[in-house]
């Protein structure tokens, strides 16, 4: 896949670190996360303003990630309200400022102007899909304002942004693929048949498990391309060859149940092993008509919906400043289901920001590439109430974070936990190294 | 010698004629965008920018439909034309601004030409429907070949490649004054146009495309003309806006972005030179200031546009035009 144009690094002018600041850097930034932990030292965290951090939002609350957004929303929200009751960031509280970038990435970069220009913000925050992350990337990197992502694009890892642009919360979609392939060679089978919607998030799955599945003796023996107009599923199904072991599926939007409906009526009772990504059915409830057929198959998820056996102490007490149940869905409204796989980005990602302040000493919007530094500086992050989704290794260089993944089986339509990956399964070589670009 | 035998020795001062008239008033109006520049905060100033960049699509959807009576949904794939034409060599090719601004515009002239060749086989409704299509099956296009064109998510046109003629795009005072000069040059090229004999045969059409047949007019070669001045505008300002505000994506080739520029012109006064950069300028500050306390912004910009309408069917400018200046081209 041809990759788009790299970013032009400047070696000999990068402001580097010495290797003792380095060391202190990330002692710093593990003990303030450490404190993140620990709610009662965080109260007494000096005071140096009273002014609040202000944090600019960068919502979806309409288009196609409107539902995405609400559940980005809760999350942010309940993530600032601990954090503020903990004596915020510095003893600064959070003061969150949305704005609605429509999902439209023209508008997703005038959400950043805003925040940088008008709102005069600390950073921006908070964006899911890639195309808004690739349109506001570039003003972000020219306005000098640090912009945390939530987007698991592999956008960030891959170099085609810049240094003020960061994903430390949440794995990108190239960990999260190859992560699946041991599974699935080992367990499921190594004939794959691959059905994915015809546009970038698609081909970053189809690229990146092909290669993946080969490292594990297996092979992608049909891949089969969605037109996103797409509405009936019906003539695809039978170029899905006989040998098939699994069939892998990462299909997207509103026709999803028209697409598990129609393939269980293809495949009847007797159908390959089924693997998929939850993003296919997200904020969807499993009990929905149509999804019967999707019992006994698996999916990855980021973060298990379903309340597991051996539910964390910190997974309990993030679900429940959420305000989600232990189905996934909201404490009040069972129907309102979550999109549990992603959102724990934004819980992390803000408690990096407090991390990241508190280790850099942040005082003002002057201390941006102070900030940028810092996280860069961090490395491992503990499975705590600040990373309930599980430990992380965040790469400086590479400006993304990479963690533990899952993956569940249908029973009874709920989802049950079968498999967590390493962090090591999720690595791959740097593509860029952002901190020898200057701010 | 007395004050009457002065009077009398010297000539009378001409009025202004109309034309005359109207191009000081727009000219005034780009030396007016000049010096805004200087006393902008620093939010607005980026605004307007990028409202000069949208501005310049709008006349161009301005030229076919204001002024010609050609209403396309597919706007968009002229736009996206100029923004691929000149993002895809500066990529993939490494290129530098110039020639690829230079590719992006010729792709604007292909693309106009060959979907107006065969769109103008068809009138009415008929046209708006085939214009969509065919910018559907662009969109489409642009997904498909995702290799190279990274599909919806798009690619980053670094900062540091969008340096032209020495100067840096992505400063904010280069990027104004370059929206500046690329809205001046498509205000001239509107006005000058409106009031060359070409022009007004469009207007005929608008008005009458029988009778201008029945007068022995080209009729079919004005509205191919009218379809690559109009997409080739259109392509300039996809080219400008990936240039100046360094991305490029499908979404700017989708449906949505044809409707755009037909709300625009019809809020500022389609058929008016000045109409869709006020259309531009007052839709985006509804939907920035409506979107800060509800979500349902696009239902103020829709209510908006059914009000006015209503109550100013020729729309802000058009109205101006009727009320107070007559003369307004």
């Amino acid at each position: 896949m041809t990759k788009t144009s790299k970013p032009i690094l400047k070696p000999l002018l990068t402001p580097r670190l010495t290797g003792r600041r380095q060391v202190l850097k990330g002692a710093a930034a593990s003990l303030a996360l450490g404190a993140v932990s620990m709610p009662l030292m965080g109260r007494y965290a000096q005071t140096q303003s009273a002014e609040p951090i202000k944090i600019g939002f960068q919502v979806h609350r309409t288009g196609i990630g409107a539902a995405y957004g609400r559940w980005y929303d809760r999350t942010t929200m309940a993530a600032v309200d601990k954090i503020n009751s903990e004596g915020g960031i510095n003893g600064r509280p959070i003061e969150i400022i949305a704005e609605d970038d429509g999902t439209d990435p023209k508008r997703g970069a005038e959400v950043v102007e805003k925040f940088a220009t008008q709102h005069n913000a600390d950073l921006a925050f908070g964006t899911l899909f890639s195309h808004v992350v690739y349109g506001s990337a570039p003003r972000a990197g020219e306005l000098k304002i640090p912009y945390f992502v939530v987007s698991e694009g592999h956008h960030v890892a891959s170099g085609a942004l810049n240094r003020y642009t960061l994903q430390p919360g949440i794995t990108d979609v190239k960990s999260q693929v190859q992560a699946m392939a041991p599974f699935v060679a080992d367990n499921l089978g190594k004939k794959v048949t691959m059905v994915y919607p015809d546009f970038a998030f698609g081909h970053d799955h189809r690229d990146y498990f092909s290669a993946a599945i080969e490292a594990q003796g297996g092979k992608v023996i049909e891949k089969i391309a969605i037109p996103p107009t797409e509405t009936s599923f019906t003539k695809y199904f039978p170029k899905i060859p006989r040998d098939t072991e699994v069939i892998y599926h990462v299909m997207v939007g509103p026709a999803v149940l028209t697409f598990v409906k129609e393939m269980g009526e293809f495949f009847g009772s007797s159908r390959p092993e089924i693997f998929g990504f939850i993003d296919s059915l997200e904020a969807t409830d499993l009990s929905s008509p149509g999804l019967e057929f999707l019992e006994g198959t698996y999916f990855w998820e980021g973060n298990p919906r379903y309340a597991q056996a051996n539910q964390s102490e910190y997974d309990k007490a993030y679900r429940a400043a959420v305000g989600v149940d232990a189905n996934g869905a909201s404490v009040s409204d069972t129907k309102d289901v979550s999109t549990y796989a992603h959102m724990f980005g934004c819980w992390e990602t803000l408690h990096i920001v407090k991390a990241g302040m508190e280790a850099s000493g942040y005082s003002g919007t002057g201390d941006r590439a102070k900030l940028i530094e810092a996280v860069e500086a961090m490395t491992d992050m503990p499975h705590s109430h600040a990373h309930p989704q599980g430990a992380k290794r965040f790469n400086g260089k590479t400006h993304q974070t990479f963690g533990h993944q899952y993956i569940t089986r249908v029973n009874n339509s709920r989802l049950d936990l079968v498999h967590t990956t390493s962090i090591e399964d999720t690595l791959y070589p740097d593509e860029v190294d952002y901190t020898k670009q200057s701010f | 010698m007395s004050v009457s035998e002065t009077n009398a020795t010297r000539p009378a001062a001409k009025p202004l004629t109309n034309v005359k008239k109207s191009l000081y008033f727009h000219v005034g109006l780009i030396g007016v965008l000049f010096l805004l520049q200087f006393i902008l905060p620093a939010y607005h100033h980026g605004n307007l920018a990028r409202i000069m960049v949208l501005a310049s699509y709008a006349m161009g959807y301005n030229i076919l439909f204001g002024y010609t009576g050609l209403l396309s949904l597919g706007h968009a794939m002229f736009f996206a034309a100029g923004m691929y034409g000149m993002g895809l060599p500066m990529a993939h090719l490494g290129w530098t601004p110039e020639p690829a601004l230079v590719a992006g515009f010729v792709a604007g002239i292909v693309v106009s030409a060959s979907i107006g060749f065969l769109a103008l086989r068809t009138s009415g409704v008929s046209f708006m429907i085939v214009t969509l299509m065919f910018a559907q099956a662009g969109f489409l296009t642009i997904l498909y070949f995702g290799e190279w064109t990274r599909g919806d998510e798009g690619f980053v046109i670094q900062q540091a490649e969008r340096v032209m003629a020495g100067f840096d795009l992505s400063q904010p005072a280069n990027r104004y004054n370059a929206a500046l000069i690329l809205f001046s040059l498509c205000l001239i090229f509107t006005l000058k146009l409106v009031h060359s004999r070409f022009g007004r045969v469009m207007i005929a059409i608008r008005e009458n495309e029988e009778r201008t047949q029945m007068l022995g007019y080209d009729v079919h070669f004005h509205k191919w003309m009218a379809v690559i001045m109009s997409g080739t505008m259109a392509a300039l300002a996809g080219a400008a806006y990936a240039l100046l505000f360094g991305y490029a994506g499908a979404t700017f080739a989708s449906v949505q972005y044809s409707i755009f520029p037909l709300l625009w012109v019809l809020l500022g006064g389609a058929g008016t030179a000045l109409g869709p950069f006020i259309g531009t300028l007052f839709m985006f500050y509804l939907i920035d200031l409506s979107s800060s306390f509800t979500t349902a912004y696009m239902l103020i910009a829709g209510l908006a546009l059914v009000l006015l309408t209503l109550f100013l069917p020729q729309g802000l400018v058009g109205e101006l035009r009727r009320r107070v200046m007559p003369w307004l081209t």
